[in-house]
C-alpha cells in the first residue's frame, strides 16, 4: 500500500492507566518524534469517556510544542504552518484490552493455531478449548459460561477434514450461550475460521444466538497455517463491535484517520517490519504492570504471546507465586527477611503506581523483573513452535536424530536483536541495568544486540506504519530505539577462573584479552560505533560458530557498551546465601551497576 | 497541564453514596424510582440458565451419529426426570436392548445428528440481587438493575477479601496502633463489624470466624496469613468472591501498620450503627476498593455529594505508601515542580512531607496517597 502523504502526525496509545500522545513531524526529509504528552486514561468512572484522556494528553503536547492541535474537542486537520496535524491515529488496550476465547478441534493443532491467531491479533487468550483438551463436555460448557470474553474464535478441521469435532465445539458454545464482557444486551461476536465444509452447520447452530462471521480456515491443511484473514476479522470486530461498547470509543473512532488497532498488535507489526527490513531474528518484550508481551520473529515466522498475569505492579505478586521466592532471591545481592519481602511485594500489588525509592528496593524490583521476563519467555517458547502434526520425510541419516514436529522456533544462539520495552527496562536509572536484566533472564547466547524502546512509542509507530511506513520507520530508527550495545556470551560450562574466551576487538574499540570463566565485563563502545570482533572460545565453548571454533563478526555499540558474559550457559547461581551475595556483589561492582553497595 | 492523578482513599463523615446494582444477565427490576429499600431487600431478579450436561448417544448405543434422532425417546425442549429413558435401541433380541437415561432433572436442549450428542439443561436458578445498602432508588435501568442513593459516612480500605455483608459497628481495639488479640473477640461479636487497630494475626481472624463476626476492619495483616486464609498465594488483586467465613478489610497495607487516626476515629464514632461493607477489591481497570458504608441516622444531615478529585496541594494530609517510611502519616509541605534525583538515581516528581513530630522528608509523589474526605 502506498504511503499517505503526511508531514505532521499525532498518535496516541490509550493504555489501561495512561494515555500517551506523541507528535511526529517531518524535519527536512526525515520524520522525527518531537514532543510527547500523557494523561490518565478516562475509560472508567467518573469520566467514562476515553476521548477526555486523549484530549488531555494532546493538550499537553500543545503546551510543550506551541502547535495548536485542538479546536475545542476536535483535532484540526490538515496541518497548516503551526496549526493542526495531517492525521491522528491511535491504538488501545484500555479496559483490559481485547479478551478472547478460542476453540479448535485438536488442542495441539487447530487449537494452537487459533491461539497464535488471536495472540497475533493483539488479544489476551482467556482459554483454549478443544475436543481433546481433557475436559468433559459439561466442564467445557461451564468454562465458556464463566468467562465473559469480548470475542470468540472457533477453528477446527483442515478443509475437507473433520466436521463432527467442529460441530461438537459449536454445540458446546451454543449451549453455554456466553455473554460479552462489555454491553449487557448485545450479541457476542464469534469468528468461524475452520473447515469450510462445517461452516453451514456452524451457521445453523450459532447464527441466531451470536454475531457470527465466517472467514478462511486458519489451518487449511496440516502443513499450512493461514492466520491473516482471521486476524483481519479480529481487528474488524474489535473496531466495530467490542470498541463500540467501551465508553467514548465511538467518538474516538470518528476522530481517527485510520482504524484503531489493539496495542499489542501494533507493537507486533513494528517488530515484524524491523525483522523483515534487516533480515534478522528479533525478540521483543513489553513488560507492563499487569502483563508481559513477548514478540519474536525467527526464520521469518512471527509469534506473539502474552503472559496475562506476569507484570511489575498489578501482577507482581503473581510473579512471586509462579517463580517462587528462591528464584527471585537468587538475583538479590543482599539478604532480606522473607515476611518483609512478601509484604513489600503485596504492598506493590495493592498500590501499583509506587516506585522504588532506595537502591535496595530497586534491586528487588529488578530481581522480580528478571523472573517475569524469564517466565514469559518460557511461555513464549512453548507456543512459538513449528506446526504440529505435519508429516515429515526422513532419510536414513535422520534415523538417529529424529525430532518431532512442533519444535520451538526460538533458538537463542540465532537471535540477533532483543528489544525491551516497559517502565522497568526503558526507565532503569542506569542503562546497563536493563542490559543485565535481559541478559540474565534470557540467558543470551553468542552475539546479541540489545535495545530498549525509549518512551514506549512502538504502538504509535505500529499504527502509523499502516498509513505511512516511512514516517514510522524514521521515527523508530531515530527516536524510538535506544541501542544498549552488544552482549557476547559463550555457551558452555567450566570452573571459575578457567579459560573461557579470547577476545580481539578492533575498530572503534580495542581489546586484546583472555576472559576467564565466571566474569562479567563491560567495555565502552558508543551508540553508532562499530568494531570488529574476533572471538576464540576455549574447548567446549561456543560463541556462534560451534564449540571451540573462532568467530569473526561486527559488533555494535550503545549507551551501555559491549558486555562480555562468561558466567556460562546455563547460568547457575550459588545456592548458598553468602556465596550468592558475594558473587552478585562482585558482578555488580564490575559493571558499576548500582550507585552504592555499602552494607 | 493535564490533571495529575492522585490516588487516595476516601474517609468521610458525610457523603451521598450512589450504588449501581446491575444483574449479570438481563432480568426483572423489582423496585421503582423513589422507593426506600433496606440492605437486604431484593431490587432485581434474574434466572440464571441451568447447568448443561452432555450425553453421547452414539457411543452408548453403538449407532451412527446421523441415526441419533431415530433412537431418541424424547424430543428437544421436552422435560425429563433423572433416570428417565431418553434414548433406546430396539434389537431383535430384547436381551441386547440398551437404554440411555437422563443424568438430571431438566429439559432436552439439543440433539445433534452430526456428533450424536444430546445436551440436557438443569432448570434455571433464580438470582436475587440485594440492595446491599439502605437508601432510595433514584434510577431504574430497565431489565438490568437500579441506582440506590444514600446519605452516609463512608470509608474505603486498600484491600479486602470476602463479599458484601452488613452488621453493627463494634470497635474492639482501644487505639489505632493497638493490635487485636484473640481474647478480645467474644461470642457477643457474632454478626458484627469489628474495628481493629494496627494488626490482626491469623489467630485473631480464626477467632472472629469462629464467633461468626460479619467483618474485621484492620490496619494491616501479614501476607503469610492471607495465604493461609485463602489456601493459596494471591497473584492478582481481584477479590470479593472468597468464602472464608467473614469479610476482611485492611485499611493501610500488608504488615503491621497503625490504622490512620481519621479512619479509626470515624469508625469508632459510629459504634452501634448499622453498616454495609464489602471486601471486593479490583486494582486494575475499573478500580474497586473495599468499603464501609454507614447510612446517616435521621438526625444527621444528608451530607454533600462526592467531590471531584483535584491535584495535591500543600496542607493535604497524606500517607506514605512505600518503604522506607511506609505507613507514616503527615501533611504536604511543598510540591517542588522540578524533577528531583532520588537515591535510586531516577529523576522523579517529589513532594516534601512534614510529620507530626516536626521532621520532614522528600518523597516521590507516586509514593504518597492523599487521605480524601
Amino acid at each position: 500500500m502506498a504511503d499517505r502523504p503526511v508531514n505532521v502526525v499525532i498518535a496516541t496509545d490509550c493504555g489501561s492507566t495512561t494515555t500517551k500522545a506523541i507528535l511526529i513531524e517531518k524535519v527536512g526529509d526525515v520524520y522525527r518524534q518531537t514532543f510527547r504528552g500523557e494523561a490518565p486514561t478516562t475509560v472508567e468512572a467518573p469520566f467514562e469517556d476515553v476521548t477526555k484522556g486523549v484530549l488531555n494528553s494532546i493538550q499537553e503536547i500543545e503546551e510543550l510544542s506551541g502547535r495548536k492541535i485542538l479546536d475545542g474537542e476536535k483535532i484540526i486537520t490538515p496541518a497548516n504552518g503551526n496549526v493542526g496535524v495531517d492525521i491522528y491515529v491511535s491504538t488501545s488496550s484500555a479496559g483490559g484490552g481485547l479478551q478472547m476465547m478460542v476453540a479448535g478441534a485438536v488442542a495441539a493443532m487447530t487449537g494452537e493455531s487459533a491461539q497464535r491467531c488471536a495472540l497475533g491479533g493483539g488479544a489476551i487468550v482467556m482459554d483454549v478449548l478443544a475436543s481433546n483438551d481433557g475436559r468433559a463436555g459439561f466442564e467445557k460448557i461451564e468454562r465458556i459460561r464463566q468467562l465473559r470474553p469480548d470475542m470468540m474464535l472457533l477453528s477446527g478441521g483442515t478443509d475437507g477434514g473433520t466436521i463432527s469435532h467442529v460441530v461438537e465445539m459449536a454445540e458446546y458454545i451454543s449451549a453455554a450461550d456466553p455473554k460479552p464482557r462489555l454491553g449487557i444486551g448485545y450479541k457476542l461476536p464469534i469468528i468461524f475460521a475452520g473447515n469450510k465444509d462445517a461452516a453451514k452447520r456452524v451457521q445453523e447452530i450459532l447464527g441466531e444466538k451470536m454475531s457470527l462471521e465466517v472467514t478462511d480456515n486458519i489451518r487449511p491443511t496440516l502443513e499450512r497455517e493461514n492466520l491473516m484473514p482471521a486476524r483481519h476479522r479480529i481487528h474488524d470486530l474489535f473496531l466495530h463491535h467490542v470498541m463500540q461498547q467501551a465508553p467514548g470509543y465511538k467518538k474516538l473512532i470518528a476522530m481517527c484517520g485510520a482504524p484503531i488497532i489493539p496495542t499489542p498488535a501494533a507493537v507486533g507489526d513494528i517488530i515484524e517490519r524491523v525483522a523483515k527490513k534487516e533480515q534478522i531474528n528479533v525478540l521483543g518484550v513489553d513488560i507492563g504492570g499487569a502483563t508481559t508481551d513477548v514478540f519474536s520473529v525467527f526464520q521469518k515466522v512471527f509469534n506473539r504471546t502474552v503472559s496475562a498475569n506476569l507484570g511489575m505492579s498489578y501482577s507482581i505478586s503473581n510473579v512471586l507465586a509462579e517463580a517462587g521466592l528462591d528464584n527471585i532471591m537468587r538475583w538479590v545481592p543482599f539478604d532480606i527477611d522473607e515476611q518483609d519481602l512478601r509484604n513489600r511485594i503485596k504492598n506493590k500489588m495493592i498500590r501499583p503506581t509506587t516506585i522504588p525509592f532506595t537502591v535496595d528496593e530497586l534491586m528487588i524490583e529488578q530481581a522480580i523483573a528478571r523472573e517475569a521476563l524469564r517466565l514469559a519467555l518460557t511461555q513464549h517458547k512453548m507456543l512459538a513452535v513449528g506446526l504440529k502434526g505435519v508429516q515429515q520425510e526422513r532419510s536414513i541419516s535422520d534415523a538417529f536424530s529424529q525430532t518431532a514436529s512442533g519444535q520451538s522456533l526460538i533458538n537463542m544462539m540465532d537471535l540477533h536483536l532483543v528489544i525491551g520495552s516497559g517502565g522497568i527496562l526503558s526507565h532503569a536509572p542506569r542503562r546497563v541495568q536493563s542490559m543485565v536484566m535481559m541478559t540474565d533472564s534470557y540467558q543470551l547466547e553468542g552475539i546479541t544486540r540489545l535495545a530498549v524502546d525509549s518512551i514506549f512509542m512502538m504502538p504509535h509507530l505500529g499504527v502509523l506504519a499502516t498509513v505511512n511506513e516511512k514516517a514510522a520507520t524514521d521515527a523508530f530508527e531515530h527516536d524510538c530505539m535506544v541501542y544498549l550495545g552488544t552482549c557476547i556470551s559463550p555457551v558452555g560450562v567450566a570452573k571459575d577462573g578457567e579459560k573461557c574466551v579470547d577476545l580481539k576487538i578492533s575498530g572503534d574499540l580495542t581489546v586484546n584479552e583472555s576472559i576467564p570463566y565466571g566474569e562479567l565485563k563491560l567495555y565502552k563502545l558508543d551508540v553508532g560505533k562499530t568494531a570488529k570482533l574476533e572471538a576464540t572460545p576455549a574447548r567446549g565453548f561456543d560463541v556462534g560458530a560451534g564449540k571451540g571454533k573462532p568467530l569473526t563478526t561486527t559488533i555494535h555499540g550503545g549507551v551501555g557498551g559491549v558486555l562480555v558474559d562468561t558466567r556460562g550457559r546455563p547460568l547457575v547461581l550459588p545456592t548458598d546465601k553468602k556465596q550468592r551475595v558475594a558473587v552478585l556483589t562482585k558482578w555488580a561492582k564490575a559493571l558499576d551497576l548500582y550507585p552504592e553497595l555499602k552494607r | 497541564m493535564a490533571h495529575a492523578y492522585t490516588p487516595g482513599l476516601r474517609v468521610t463523615e458525610s457523603a451521598v453514596i450512589r450504588k449501581r446494582r446491575i444483574l449479570p444477565i438481563q432480568g426483572t427490576v423489582m423496585v421503582r424510582v423513589g422507593q426506600k429499600v433496606t440492605a437486604s431487600d431484593v431490587v432485581a431478579r434474574a434466572e440464571i440458565p441451568g447447568k448443561v450436561h452432555t450425553v453421547n448417544i452414539v457411543n452408548k448405543l453403538s449407532i451412527e451419529a446421523s441415526e441419533t434422532k431415530r433412537f431418541m425417546k424424547k424430543k428437544e425442549t421436552e422435560v425429563v426426570k433423572k433416570d428417565e429413558v431418553i434414548a433406546e435401541n430396539s434389537p431383535m433380541i430384547k436381551w441386547f436392548k440398551t437404554s440411555v437415561t437422563s443424568p438430571i432433572d431438566g429439559t432436552i436442549e439439543s440433539i445433534s445428528d452430526v456428533t450424536g450428542q444430546v445436551l440436557l439443561r438443569e432448570p434455571p436458578r433464580p438470582l436475587n440481587l440485594l440492595a446491599y445498602i439502605e437508601g432510595t432508588i433514584v434510577e431504574v435501568i430497565e431489565r438490568e438493575g437500579v441506582v440506590i442513593e444514600c446519605p452516609a459516612a463512608f470509608t474505603q480500605g486498600i484491600f479486602g477479601i470476602g463479599g458484601e455483608t452488613s452488621g453493627i459497628i463494634e470497635p474492639v481495639a482501644k487505639s489505632p496502633d493497638a493490635d487485636l488479640t484473640p481474647a478480645e473477640i467474644t461470642s457477643a461479636h457474632a454478626g458484627k463489624i469489628l474495628i481493629g487497630g494496627r494488626h490482626a494475626s491469623m489467630a485473631v481472624i480464626r477467632r472472629a470466624i469462629e464467633v461468626k463476626a460479619a467483618a474485621i476492619v484492620i490496619g494491616g495483616i501479614h501476607d503469610k496469613d492471607l495465604r493461609e486464609i485463602l489456601g493459596k498465594d494471591l497473584g492478582v488483586a481481584i477479590t470479593g468472591t472468597e468464602n472464608v467465613g467473614l469479610t476482611l478489610i485492611i485499611t493501610e497495607g500488608f504488615g503491621s501498620i497503625p490504622m490512620a487516626r481519621k479512619t479509626f476515629d470515624l469508625l469508632v464514632g459510629k459504634k452501634g450503627r448499622k453498616a454495609s461493607c464489602s471486601g471486593a477489591t479490583q486494582i486494575r481497570a475499573g478500580v474497586i476498593r473495599p468499603e464501609i458504608v454507614i447510612p446517616a441516622d435521621h438526625a444527621g444531615g444528608p451530607g454533600g455529594p462526592e467531590g471531584e478529585r483535584t491535584g495535591m496541594k500543600p496542607g493535604d494530609p497524606v500517607r506514605i505508601i512505600r518503604e522506607p517510611m511506609f505507613g507514616r502519616l503527615g501533611a504536604i509541605k511543598s510540591l517542588p515542580p522540578d524533577l528531583t534525583a532520588i537515591p535510586t538515581e531516577s529523576h522523579v516528581r517529589v513532594l516534601v512531607v512534614s510529620f507530626p513530630d516536626g521532621s520532614e522528608a522528600t518523597i516521590p509523589r507516586a509514593n504518597v496517597e492523599t487521605i480524601e474526605s
